[in-house]
C-alpha cells in the first residue's frame, strides 16, 4: 500500500492551493464592501453605528491597509473561528454555525444514504430492463425529477402532507417535544434530535422529529437521485456489454449473481466519482427545502441572512460550502484510487 | 498577405464548412430522438408565448410591461374566473398576464445569462487553449476555484455584494456560468491547435488573431454554443430559484420564481378548503417546470456530444 500513501500525500498536499483560492475568491466579494461596511463585520452586539466606533474598528482591523495585508488579517480571523457578526440573527457567525449545524446534518444522514440507494436502484433497473417499461419509467421519472424546481416540489408536499392531510407539519419540531428538549432532563448529546432521542429513550420525541424530517428528506430525495440514475444506468449498460460479464453468461453464472456480483460493482466506480457534484446538489437543495419547510439549519439561515444582505452570514456559508465541496472531493478521490489501482499507479 | 493567399486556395463551399455540418448534425439529433423533439415543441411553444406576449396579455400603455396590472388592494388571492383566467394572487396581481410575460422575463434571463457567460468563458478558454504557458495555468485555476462552490450558492454570495435584483442576479449567474464553457472551448482548441490547416494557416504567416478567429475557433466552438445553448433550462431554474428566494425580481415583477415567493402565505388554503388557493403556487410552478424540462429533453439528445468517439461529422 506503499502506492497509496504517497496517493493520499500528494493528493492532500494539492487541495491545499484550492482551498487558499476559495478563500481568495470569498474575501474578494467582501472587498466588493466599503470599509464602513466590513466594519461591521468585527462588531459585536451594541450600536456599532457610532461614526466614531466604526472609525476605530477600520484602524483596529486595519480595513484602510492594502489588500495583501487585509487578506492576511482576514485568513488570521477565519482560522481562529472569528467569522464576522451576523446581523440577521444577531448573534456572532461562528456561533450561529455551532447552533445550527445539527439540523442540517440530521436532513443530510437521513437524505443522502436515500438519494444514493434510490438512485442506484433506479439505475440498476433502467439498465436491466433497457428499453422496457421499467426503464421508460425510471428514466421519465429522473427527467422530471431534475427538471422539476426544488422550491415548487417543497410547496407542493407542504401543502397535501400539511395543509391539507395534516400529517407532516414544517419546523424541527411540534411545541410540546420542544418544551421536552429545552428541559432540564434533557441530555443533548449529538444536538440531533432524533439521535438524541434516542439516547434518552424518549420515543415521543423521536417520532416527533422523524415526523418533521419526513417532508425535507422526500424532497431532497425526489429531485436529488436523477443524477446517480442516470450515470448508473449507463454505466451499468456499459458494463453489461463487457466480455468478462459474457464469459461469465456462458460459464453458466445465474444472471441475477452476473449483474450483482460482477457488472454492478464495476459500475459504481463512476457512480463514486459523481459524489462531489452531488454535494453541491445536496447542499443548494438544502438552502431551498430548509428555507420552505422552516427547518431552522444552515441553509435556512444562509438563505435569509441573503435576503437582509448579513453578507458575513453569506460569505461563511459560501466558504463553508466550498471547504466541504473540496474535502469531499478529496474523500472520493481516495476512495476511487483504493476502488481502482490505475489511478494511484497511472 | 496572408488573406488573400488563403482567398486564392478558394472559398469554402457551404456544405463544407463547420458550421453547416454541424447543424446538420444536430438537426439529425434531434430527429432521431423522439424524446428530443418533444423537448423542441416544448420550447418553441414557450418561445412563441415570449414573442407574442404583448397579443396575448396587453400591457397598459405606458407602464412597464414586465410589472403586473393589479386589480385592487385585497391580500387575498381569488380564484380562476373569466376574467383573470389564471386567478389573482397576493395583491391582485393579474396572474396570467405575471405567467405570459414571465416565458419572456425567462428567456431574458436564460439567453442573458448565457450569452454573458458563453462570451467570457469562449474568450478565456480559447485564449487558454491556444496560448498556453502561464495564462493557461492562471485561467484554469480560476475555473478550478469557481468549481469548488456550488452554483446557487455563490450566485447568491454574489447577489449579497451586488444587491438585490434581478440584473444583479444575472451577473452573478454569468460570473458563476463561464468556467464551464471556458473549460470547453480550451479542450476544442486544444484539440483543433493541431490539426494540419492551422499548421498550414501558420506556415503562410497568418497572425495569432487570425487563425484563432478564422482557423481555430470555428472548427472548436460548435460543441461549447450547443450545450450551452442547453444550459438556458438550468440558467432559469437557478434564477427562480434566487427569485424565490427573494434575492430577484421585486414584488410584482411577471417572473415565475416571483410568482411561486407570492405564493407562500397561501399555501395551507382556508380552514374546510385546503387548496382554497391552489392556482397561486401551482400555476407558475407548472410553467417553470415545463420550461425546464423542455430544455432538459431537448439536452438529452446531446448528452454525449462532447465524447469524440460517438461524434460523427
Amino acid at each position: 500500500m506503499g502506492g497509496m500513501r504517497t496517493y493520499i500525500i500528494r493528493r492532500l498536499l494539492l487541495i491545499i492551493p484550492t482551498l487558499l483560492g476559495v478563500s481568495i475568491l470569498v474575501f474578494s466579494v467582501s472587498m466588493v464592501f466599503s470599509p464602513e461596511e466590513r466594519a461591521a463585520l468585527y462588531v459585536g452586539e451594541g450600536g456599532f453605528k457610532a461614526a466614531a466606533r466604526i472609525q476605530a474598528i477600520i484602524k483596529k482591523y486595519g480595513l484602510d491597509q492594502p489588500v495583501y495585508v487585509q487578506y492576511y488579517n482576514w485568513l488570521k480571523n477565519v482560522l481562529q473561528g472569528n467569522l464576522g457578526w451576523s446581523k440577521s440573527l444577531n448573534i456572532p457567525v461562528a456561533r450561529a454555525f455551532t447552533e445550527l449545524w445539527p439540523a442540517s446534518v440530521e436532513i443530510a444522514i437521513y437524505a443522502a444514504p436515500l438519494i444514493v440507494i434510490t438512485g442506484i436502484m433506479l439505475g440498476r433497473i433502467s439498465a436491466v430492463h433497457r428499453d422496457r417499461w421499467p426503464d421508460h419509467i425510471s428514466r421519465i421519472f429522473a427527467i422530471v425529477g431534475w427538471s422539476l424546481p426544488t422550491f415548487w416540489s417543497a410547496i407542493v408536499l407542504l401543502a397535501i402532507f400539511y395543509g391539507a392531510l395534516g400529517w407532516f407539519p414544517p419546523g424541527r419540531l411540534s411545541p410540546e417535544a420542544q418544551s421536552i428538549v429545552h428541559s432540564a432532563e434533557w441530555v443533548s448529546y449529538t444536538g440531533l434530535y432524533t439521535i438524541d432521542a434516542l439516547l434518552n429513550r424518549n420515543l415521543f420525541v423521536f417520532a416527533d422529529a422523524l415526523r418533521h424530517l419526513f417532508l425535507p428528506v422526500l424532497n431532497l430525495v425526489i429531485v436529488g437521485n436523477a443524477g446517480i440514475m442516470r450515470v448508473m444506468r449507463s454505466s451499468l449498460l456499459e458494463e453489461l456489454h463487457k466480455e468478462y460479464v459474457m464469459a461469465a453468461r456462458t460459464r453458466g453464472v445465474p444472471e441475477k449473481a452476473v449483474i450483482n456480483k460482477h457488472a454492478m460493482r464495476n459500475a459504481m466506480i463512476p457512480v463514486v466519482t459523481m459524489a462531489g457534484v452531488l454535494v453541491a446538489g445536496f447542499l443548494t437543495g438544502l438552502v431551498i427545502t430548509e428555507t420552505v419547510f422552516e427547518f431552522k439549519g444552515l441553509g435556512y439561515w444562509a438563505a435569509h441572512a441573503a435576503t437582509q444582505l448579513d453578507f458575513p452570514a453569506v460569505l461563511a456559508f459560501a466558504l463553508f460550502s466550498g471547504i466541504v465541496f473540496v474535502v469531499s472531493n478529496l474523500l472520493v478521490d481516495i476512495l476511487y484510487a483504493y476502488l481502482d489501482p490505475r489511478i494511484r499507479l497511472g | 498577405m496572408a488573406g488573400s493567399k488563403e482567398k486564392e486556395l478558394g472559398r469554402v463551399p457551404l456544405r463544407e464548412r463547420a458550421w453547416f455540418k454541424e447543424l446538420v448534425f444536430t438537426l439529425k439529433r434531434i430527429r432521431e430522438s423522439p424524446l428530443s423533439l418533444a423537448g423542441l415543441t416544448i420550447v418553441a411553444f414557450f418561445a412563441i408565448i415570449a414573442i407574442f406576449a404583448p397579443l396575448i396579455a396587453p400591457p397598459q400603455p405606458g407602464r412597464d410591461p414586465y410589472v403586473m396590472p393589479r386589480h385592487g388592494y385585497l391580500a387575498t388571492p381569488k380564484p380562476p374566473s373569466d376574467e383573470f383566467p389564471f386567478g389573482t394572487t397576493e395583491g391582485q396581481y393579474d396572474m396570467f398576464y405575471g405567467c405570459i410575460w414571465g416565458t419572456r422575463t425567462a428567456f431574458r434571463v436564460g439567453l442573458l445569462v448565457v450569452g454573458g457567460a458563453l462570451a467570457i468563458g469562449v474568450t478565456l478558454g480559447a485564449l487558454s487553449g491556444y496560448f498556453g504557458g502561464i495564462l493557461d495555468e492562471i485561467i484554469m485555476r480560476i475555473t478550478d476555484i469557481m468549481y469548488a462552490f456550488p452554483g446557487l450558492i455563490l450566485a447568491m454570495a454574489f447577489v449579497t455584494a451586488f444587491g438585490v435584483g434581478l440584473d444583479n442576479v444575472i451577473k452573478a449567474l454569468i460570473l458563476v456560468g463561464w468556467p464551464t464553457y471556458a473549460r470547453l472551448t480550451r479542450a476544442g482548441v486544444l484539440q483543433v491547435r493541431q490539426e494540419d490547416y492551422v499548421e498550414a494557416a501558420r506556415a503562410i504567416g497568418a497572425s495569432n488573431a487570425r487563425i484563432l478567429l478564422k482557423h481555430v475557433l470555428p472548427n472548436s466552438i460548435y460543441p461549447v454554443v450547443i450545450v450551452s445553448t442547453l444550459d438556458i433550462g438550468s440558467m432559469v431554474l437557478t434564477a427562480a430559484a434566487l427569485s424565490f428566494l427573494g434575492l430577484g425580481a421585486p414584488i410584482g415583477y411577471a417572473d415565475w420564481g416571483q410568482l411561486i415567493s407570492m405564493s407562500r402565505n397561501w399555501i395551507l388554503g382556508e380552514a374546510g378548503n385546503p387548496f382554497a388557493y391552489w392556482h397561486t403556487y401551482t400555476i407558475p410552478g407548472i410553467f417553470i417546470f415545463t420550461f425546464v424540462l423542455g430544455w432538459n429533453l431537448l439536452g438529452d439528445a446531446f448528452r454525449d456530444i462532447l465524447d469524440p468517439t460517438l461524434r460523427r461529422r
